[in-house]
């Protein structure tokens, strides 16, 4: 294999991991407080607002229908408003994030379910606001289920990302697409096929890591 | 210190739907015109079967559950037309422990009974001069760092409460905190209880189903069934003669003192012309250390026939329970009930029996 196609696959595999890495961060940062605010808003729950709770379910479930490659060439006037441009890697990691977030808030709403209402209720004996409860009962308790989910979500935007392709997002997909496929080249394909299989299984070493470590039970 | 007036709470459950806009509206009366008074220091119980509105009584104390009607004061303050952050503040001066601990599984011991304090905004020096104590208080010193998970189910009882002493409040509410508890483990935790109702001079309320809990620390009882309390009254009087029918099955099922089968088979209601009764005899205080069944004998001129007796330690009182079988002529038998009962002796007939000879 010629040095310039190791040069490519390697620029790819960071290309790959900056995408995965800005729309993970910012799919957690923006999905985390969706899914709290899609859990506290139930009916009884501590800030029940049912309308409110609906109306983000509707917007979540909406985000989480659309097929990804849909969703990447219908937001491209979004994209190209937020940054700059509807072609490269940082093209490809605004609908990455949009893809996202409804999936992480589903995850996180779904970890903090799993609490039992018991600890709630002994916070609120104990005179917590809403607000305290979020931070001191519910995210502590729910810490290894939110990772799990972030852990899902990072793996699922390494295959997301090899869709960015399609808007010329450049990566490991991309590569394996036009070079391996597109120009019959099996070595080129394969090697980017196992560098995604290591780089699956390391985010979710990673993530099987943390989560034994917060988790007490 | 507590005291609901005429507290009711009801529930409009959807038909079907949990949280359905369609169906019927079901109406659910978990408490009806609930009147308590639990005054400084005492430590309080209601009993009742699942169900019966024990759990809402109690949420409606710190207005976990907010009562549909009537009014809730603790410590002088009505809890029921507080701001939600001066009802916060009001909930630091109410503690409570629950059934299932329901201690942070992702904070060690001292955490754990730190996290009121952290509420209340304390500082972390400040937090630990107040839990040391209520470590050692609670025997758990040795378990400082240790994660609920790592506990058994006394010690995580035990971390709870010294949670719930944290804030330093004036009362405690115990939501059946025995229930997931062994015999032997819930004798330990009443005792805690006890032991800080003394030290402290901590209300307590507490509602259970176990008659044991009833009897080991509580001063009065009331007796909760279908959303209503039917029967309030000092724990010794409850254990002697409880006022309703059902406190008289907790009672039985609890002391096993029933009559042996064959000859609740031959009861009758009425006396006949060849029968004699059956007695359910109970009797505490002086009458406990008196020989009256041998004076019965004597100056009565009854035989007496026991079938079941029991001497039960209710707190400082002694209770004897007694089922006899009175033989004599109808005319002295209902003279010995008389001189049990001019003897303080509760005496309830069971019934009659014909005589064998």
């Amino acid at each position: 294999m010629s040095s310039a196609m190791i040069d490519l696959i390697i620029k790819a595999t960071l290309d790959t991991l900056y995408m995965v890495g800005v729309s993970g961060i910012l799919a957690a940062l923006l999905g985390v407080p969706l899914g709290v605010m899609l859990y506290v808003t139930r009916p009884r729950q501590i800030l029940a607002r049912p309308a409110l709770n609906q109306a983000l379910g509707m917007v979540t479930n909406i985000g989480r229908s659309i097929p990804f490659i849909i969703l990447m060439v219908a937001i491209i006037p979004f994209t190209r408003m937020v940054v700059g441009t509807s072609i490269g890697t940082n093209a490809a990691i605004v609908p990455l994030t949009i893809a996202a977030i409804p999936f992480v808030a589903r995850l996180v709403e779904g970890a903090l379910n799993e609490i039992p209402p018991g600890l709630v209720e002994a916070a609120q004996s104990m005179g917590a606001t809403p607000g305290q409860i979020i931070t001191k009962v519910l995210l502590p308790e729910a810490r290894g289920g939110i990772i799990t989910g972030l852990t899902i979500t990072v793996v699922t935007l390494v295959s997301y990302s090899a869709m960015a392709g399609a808007v010329g997002g450049g990566g490991l997909g991309d590569l394996g697409i036009r070079y391996g496929y597109n120009r019959f080249n099996p070595t080129v394909m394969l090697i980017t096929v196992a560098i995604l299989v290591v780089m699956v299984q390391g985010f979710q070493s990673l993530g099987d890591y943390l989560v034994r470590k917060s988790d007490r039970k | 210190m507590i005291t609901l007036r005429n507290v009711s709470k009801t529930y409009h459950i959807k038909g079907g739907h949990k949280d359905g806009a369609r169906g019927h509206v079901k109406v659910v009366e978990a408490l009806k015109n609930a009147d308590l008074h639990v005054p400084q220091g005492s430590i309080h119980g209601v009993i009742g079967l699942s169900g019966a509105g024990k759990s809402t009584l109690i949420r409606c104390v710190n207005l976990l559950e907010r009562p549909t009607s009537g009014s809730v004061t603790v410590d002088g303050q009505e809890m029921t037309r507080l701001s939600s952050s001066a009802l916060n503040q009001a909930r630091h001066r109410i503690g409570m422990i629950f059934q299932h601990f329901n201690l942070l599984t992702t904070r060690n011991v001292f955490d754990n009974v730190a996290l009121p304090l952290e509420l209340m905004g304390m500082k972390r020096t400040a937090i630990r001069e107040r839990v040391m104590p209520l470590l050692e208080l609670t025997g758990l010193t040795d378990k400082i760092s240790q994660y609920p998970a790592q506990l058994s189910g006394g010690q995580k009882q035990r971390v709870a409460i010294a949670r719930a002493l944290a804030s330093e409040p004036r009362v405690l509410l115990c939501d059946e905190a025995t229930s997931a508890l062994d015999p032997q483990t819930t004798g330990s935790i009443l005792e805690l209880l006890r032991d800080i109702n003394q030290k402290l001079g901590l209300t307590i309320l507490l509602i259970t189903h176990e008659m044991e809990v009833v009897k080991s620390i509580c001063h009065r009882v009331s007796l909760i069934s279908g959303g209503e309390l039917v029967e309030e009254a000092d724990v010794g009087d409850f254990f002697t003669a409880p006022g309703t029918q059902l406190g008289r099955e907790f009672l039985n099922d609890f002391l096993q003192l029933e009559p042996p089968k064959g000859l609740v088979e031959r009861l009758q209601a009425e006396p006949g012309e060849h029968t004699h009764p059956v007695v359910r005899l109970a009797f505490s205080g002086d009458a406990v250390s008196t020989p009256l069944i041998s004076r019965l004998a004597r100056d009565c001129e009854v035989d007496v026939s026991i079938l079941q007796a029991k001497v039960e330690s209710i707190q400082e009182r002694t209770l004897g329970l007694m089922i006899a079988e009175l033989l004599g002529p109808a005319e002295k038998t209902r003279q010995a009930i008389d001189y049990l009962e001019s003897h303080d002796l509760h005496v309830e007939v069971l019934g009659h029996v014909q005589r064998d000879d």
